[in-house]
């Protein structure tokens, strides 16, 4: 089973987790997965069907959208990270 | 005694960019890869952000909205402060950097040395927060100037007719560019360049995967990602962990000598991933700056560096 780090910004909405476990083996059905089971997601993670501009999904430590974005393969014991769009740039 | 022919430069800033680019062999995971190092750490500031902070201002002095009397003002968490400050100070403009509360000491005690007025913004929210005060400074004060790296098209150009040219000049081949993502000016302007001498380059980023301290957004739409920043550009996209960066770090100076920062660590770190994948090709690395500025930093001799670095902003 995928596990999904949950970033300090989210985690309100998933009841102070930091990781959890989600079924799925695409981007997409995890994400749904998570959604199912806490709703108040579903407006932070998603836009119009799609990855919400300001969210950043990470599947072995790469950016889903340089992969196949939400259709990216998700084998079980892999990691999936949420992160918030950071500025960088020092 | 005779005048030399050729004349020398007359101010630091006509020594930004020309860097040198060295071969990493002793880094390379099999000899049919080979590594290269582009050392930006040999700017006159001592970071790749030279580049970026002659070129905005330059950009802004050719189109008259910058003139002398203007204050600069610029979100940063470090070294293009310290490059704006250099140039600001050289060019005659005062400079007001806004700087996350928690970068290392060295940064700060940079531009003060230089002259920059230093205004704090919260560390919890890092980078995101020095963005978010200065365009509310800027909104309250029409005297700034801000240069605003993260959507200035002279920032990304700078890398296109600078850093992008000088590898594609030097070398005959190039597979993959790996180079830190921050502003994503060097991986748009470089590897924009790099396509149109060696179409199938891959572009690939090393990305910060920031602490938990320094991800206190209030929800995500507090997120940010740079205008000049287009991720459907990029080919690769790596999380490099903070422990990960610095043992790229290490790699580098035990393998190769060269004193990297915290960001070429990791550029490193995806350079080495890449080159697996890979049978053969030309990688080049793009290194940001040296180490000097991370010496007060408590990772070098901690064993568990995640926890120790989670805590600041590194690039």
């Amino acid at each position: 089973m995928p596990a999904v780090r949950i970033p300090p910004t989210l985690r309100a909405d998933v009841g102070g987790a930091r990781e959890l476990e989600a079924e799925g083996s695409t981007v997409a059905e995890v994400i749904e997965d998570l959604i199912e089971r806490y709703p108040p997601l579903a407006g932070q993670l998603l836009q119009d069907g799609e990855l919400a501009p300001f969210v950043n999904v990470y599947v072995g430590g790469e950016d889903v959208r340089t992969r196949d974005g939400l259709d990216t393969e998700v084998r079980n014991g892999d990691q999936l990270i949420l992160l918030p769009a950071m500025a960088g740039g020092s | 005694m005779e005048a030399r022919a050729t004349a020398l430069p007359t101010s630091l800033l006509d020594l930004v960019g020309s860097t040198p680019l060295v071969e990493l062999p002793r880094l390379s995971p099999k000899p049919s890869v080979r590594l290269y190092a582009k050392l930006e750490g040999q700017n006159p500031s001592g970071s790749i952000k030279d580049r970026i902070a002659k070129a905005m201002l330059d950009a802004a002095e050719a189109s008259g909205e910058l003139q002398p009397g203007r204050r600069l003002l610029e979100p940063t968490s470090g070294n293009t402060g310290i490059a704006l400050a250099l140039a600001a100070r050289l060019r005659g403009y005062p400079l007001t950097c806004v700087l996350p509360a928690n970068v290392t000491s060295e940064r700060r005690r940079l531009l003060e040395l230089y002259g920059a007025e230093i205004v704090e913004s919260p560390g919890a929210e890092g980078s995101n927060g020095a963005v978010r005060l200065a365009i509310e400074l800027a909104e309250h004060e029409p005297s700034f100037f801000m240069p605003f790296q993260y959507a200035n098209e002279a920032n990304p150009r700078a890398h296109y007719e600078g850093t992008g040219a000088e590898i594609a000049a030097a070398l005959d081949r190039v597979d993959v560019l790996v180079a830190g993502l921050g502003t994503g000016g060097t991986l748009m302007g470089a590897g924009e360049r790099l396509r149109e001498s060696f179409p199938d380059v891959l572009v690939a980023a090393a990305e910060p995967l920031p602490g938990d301290e320094v991800m206190g957004l209030r929800s995500l739409d507090d997120g940010y990602v740079p205008p000049i920043l287009d991720v459907s550009k990029l080919d690769r996209k790596l999380l490099v962990s903070n422990a990960e960066a610095v043992s790229g770090l290490r790699l580098l100076l035990d393998r190769e000598g060269v004193f990297g920062g915290v960001s070429s660590g990791a550029v490193v770190h995806a350079a080495l991933r890449l080159a697996d994948e890979l049978d053969d090709g030309v990688i080049v690395c793009v290194l940001a700056d040296g180490g000097w500025k991370y010496l007060s930093a408590d990772f070098w001799d901690a064993t568990d560096v995640d926890t120790a670095m989670g805590r600041s902003v590194w690039w």
